[in-house]
């Protein structure tokens, strides 16, 4: 960059800043390499203002790593997601992460089931913080079209925290990179999600209230063991 | 026509007792009453010669396969049903009806005889509540260990609230090691693990480097298939959920195996050129459905998440293209009525046969690349070759069918021995290969994917020439269905995974009185063991990857 000798001395520094800027992004011998929209952005310096909350907040939004994690039908349709034709990792969030210690953000591809439920508490319990969750597909809503089964979680919601829920059964790969998107537009906002229905929590038998089930399986189970107790009655 | 019929070799014609009459021949006074299924013979037995009762069927009269054990609770009394077929001639078929009392419903185990009996009767035990003596091992396998009641059964109250346990496993065979002779490790595979395709726990135990013993656990995604269809209406509302079922993209395989057994029990005539879409629709999935089992195993076998897995993708996706463009949908197609299909081929349907074409154009290029890299690989050929071996003789034992069997050298396949749709017009083989062993269910697949474009292209010909008026897609079906009281019916189609049967009973009602699915995934999945025992866990991971299980199916 070359600026003028006669160039009188100047003491307005914002005038000295969007000259040079001017000089950098138009000037004669401008040098175009490090021109972008961000550049634009940012202005003559090189340097960011910003909240650090705000900066960490975009950072995780730009870099998601995502659990491998299939449970049924809509693990299919991730599975596209994440390979060639759709490629979720333009995204900045197709990396699936075998193990959930080194995820940020589960995918729930499918229909809970009261077996499954207890496990998937504990791999979300097993992700470092903060964490995120997309439900994808029908049954993580509601059940989906198993809602009425005797052994189905009517939704998600009510074993972990649930931040996008991306509806259809199976949503289609577009859906789910439109739910990703979404996300990472919310944890650059420092959005997070309420907690809007009460969850199944793992507990240890002997703290559940006592009532007839509780009598029936004393001699099956520990005092200590963890349980999950499901109150289908009052399942939404 | 290439669908030689099945002959016994040295020509010596062995007449087997086939006919009604003749079996209750054989099994004389072991039988104690009769009744008529539509697609085989019943034999009610009492419930303390069910060994016997099979025994006899297999040794004498060639009934070799078990192909379904179905339970339900009548009002009067509980009944297990044993559809047995034979592997060298599929229209061979018997039921034998095992009914016990109220107040106590317990009925001898066939496992001795058959072993795939195991799991069907452990999951009768678990959804219905029969108890089975001389069982082996009689416990829950859908449900938790901790479930109250028996789901299917009458007066069972859903509302109940359920405790579900999450503790440590432990090792079956800690107590049997000798102090000297080393210990045995206990590794946890799943249920949220990349190598078992879905929520699948196998708790295996570890000599050395080992496997000493497997046991896979499943139930992870047990989401009452059966229950959802008994609630639900023949006419429109059951069809969807097939579809869910093998979601690998066998939408149209398994929602064939309904339209199957449902027609059959309605007496409802399928228009011929509805079943030349059916056959082609059906055989795009049967594709999609491999191409999906051989990338997943190179993922497992070799870890090769960049190049083959990717290339089997990239074709799955023309499969769907196709597929949406047919039906609508990318996997869950609800394409099928009962009597057609829903819709004719899309307009304009030159496009539509040039995108076929042009797929099928491709295809042997892209057969050719999976030899490169895959067959051709001399990783994946130490690590699959000899490895995983499962003999034709307990294959059959454990009811495995499709290409599992078929890599296992038995000549079984439904779309010819025991024909349907428009397949017993067309030209095509059934693949088999004698290895026995991982990279032979790996060479099926691969080849059948050949066949089936093969299947494909005569279809779309057919199609080409079919004259505009008689391009009828539906039968004339009533609007709503209401088989006649009792009447029973066990059917099965060549899904991609195997046998994919369905066994109705009809209740007088608009609604079954029992569903039942014969999952293939499910009785291939019992073999693991057997092909495992003694091999290291990464050729356990890889037999996984070759038996091509999808949970759903699996547990229902």
């Amino acid at each position: 960059m070359s600026s003028e000798r006669d160039t009188p001395f100047v003491t307005d520094d914002t005038q000295v800043q969007t000259e040079t800027r001017d000089a950098r992004m138009t000037g004669a011998g401008a040098d175009n390499r490090f021109n972008s929209k961000l550049r634009e952005a940012f202005g003559s310096s090189p340097f960011i203002l910003t909240k650090f909350d705000q900066f960490m907040n975009w950072v995780r939004g730009s870099s998601m790593f995502m659990l491998q994690f299939g449970i049924a039908c809509c693990s299919i349709e991730m599975m596209h997601t994440y390979s060639v034709k759709h490629d979720l990792d333009r995204f900045a969030a197709g990396v699936p992460r075998a193990s959930p210690r080194q995820a940020d953000v589960i995918i729930v591809p499918g229909t809970i089931v009261s077996k499954f439920a207890p496990r998937m508490k504990r791999v979300y319990d097993q992700m470092p913080e903060p964490k995120f969750v997309v439900g994808m597909g029908s049954c993580t809503i509601s059940g989906g079209p198993f809602q009425e089964g005797y052994n189905v979680i009517k939704g998600a919601e009510e074993v972990i925290p649930v931040d996008i829920h991306v509806p259809g059964c199976p949503p289609r790969p577009e859906a789910l990179i439109y739910g990703v998107a979404k996300l990472q537009q919310r944890i650059a906002e420092g959005e997070s999600s309420p907690v809007t229905v009460k969850p199944y929590e793992l507990e240890q038998f002997d703290d559940l209230e006592q009532d007839e089930i509780v009598e029936q399986l004393a001699d099956q189970i520990d005092e200590d063991d963890l349980v999950m107790r499901y109150n289908w009655a009052d399942s939404p | 026509m290439s669908l030689e019929e099945p002959t016994p070799e040295d020509g010596a014609v062995e007449v087997l007792p086939t006919e009604g009459d003749e079996i209750a021949e054989l099994l004389g006074d072991l039988v104690v009453d009769r009744e008529e299924h539509v697609n085989a013979p019943g034999f009610v037995i009492r419930p303390d010669s069910v060994q016997e009762t099979l025994r006899r069927l297999r040794d004498e009269a060639g009934f070799d396969h078990l192909s379904c054990v179905t339970a339900e609770e009548r009002e009067d009394r509980y009944e297990s049903i044993y559809h047995l077929t034979s592997f060298d001639d599929r229209q061979r078929e018997v039921s034998v009806v095992v009914p016990t009392t109220k107040d106590d419903p317990v009925s001898e185990s066939a496992e001795p005889v058959f072993r795939t009996a195991d799991w069907h009767e452990r999951e009768a035990y678990d959804l219905i509540g029969i108890e089975y003596d001389d069982h082996p091992d009689l416990r829950r396998i859908l449900l938790p260990d901790t479930w109250q009641g028996h789901p299917l059964s009458q007066n069972y109250d859903q509302d109940r609230p359920q405790i579900v346990t999450l503790k440590e496993w432990e090792n079956p065979l800690a107590d049997d090691h000798r102090e000297d002779a080393g210990d045995t490790m206990y590794v946890n595979i799943g249920p949220h693990h990349p190598a078992t395709h879905g929520v699948l726990h196998v708790k295996t135990v570890l000599d050395g480097e080992q496997v000493a013993d497997v046991d896979p656990d499943i139930g992870y995604l047990h989401r009452c298939e059966e229950q959802m269809c008994q609630t639900k209406t023949y006419r429109h509302q059951i069809m969807p959920y097939p579809d869910r079922w093998d979601y690998a993209s066998s939408g149209l395989l398994n929602e064939w195996a309904y339209a199957r057994a449902a027609e059959d029990l309605n007496d409802i005539e399928v228009p011929e050129y509805a079943q030349i879409i059916r056959t082609m629709g059906a055989e795009f999935c049967r594709i999609a459905s491999h191409m999906l089992a051989v990338g997943t195993f190179a993922l497992d076998v070799y870890g090769d998440f960049t190049a083959i897995f990717m290339y089997a993708m990239r074709d799955r996706e023309k499969v769907q293209n196709v597929l949406e463009e047919l039906t609508g949908q990318r996997m869950m197609f609800n394409y099928f009525r009962l009597g057609g299909v829903v819709w004719d081929l899309p307009e304009p349907r030159e496009e539509f046969f040039e995108l076929i074409r042009d797929f099928l154009e491709d295809l042997p290029e892209a057969v050719e690349e999976y030899h490169d890299l895959i067959t051709g690989n001399e990783i994946l050929q130490s690590r699959t070759i000899d490895t995983g071996v499962l003999p034709p003789e307990v294959a059959k034992s454990y009811g495995a069918t499709g290409p599992v069997a078929r890599g296992s050298g038995i000549d079984y396949d439904l779309r010819r021995d025991d024909p349907y749709g428009y397949y017993d017009e067309l030209e095509w083989d059934v693949i088999t290969e004698d290895g026995c062993d991982n990279f032979s269910r790996l060479l099926v697949r691969l080849k059948e994917v050949e066949e089936s474009a093969k299947i494909i292209e005569q279809c779309v010909e057919l199609l080409e020439d079919w004259p505009e008026d008689e391009r009828n897609i539906q039968a004339n079906v009533p609007r709503t269905l209401r088989p006649e009281d009792d009447k029973e019916i066990y059917r099965a189609v060549e899904a991609a995974k195997g046998e994919l049967g369905i066994y109705i009973r009809a209740d007088g009602t608009e609604k079954p009185g029992r569903f039942k699915i014969r999952s293939p995934c499910f009785s291939n999945l019992q073999t693991l063991p057997e092909m495992s025992a003694g091999e290291y866990i990464p050729d356990m991971v890889a037999s996984l990857g070759s038996l091509d299980i999808v949970l759903g199916e699996v547990d229902r």
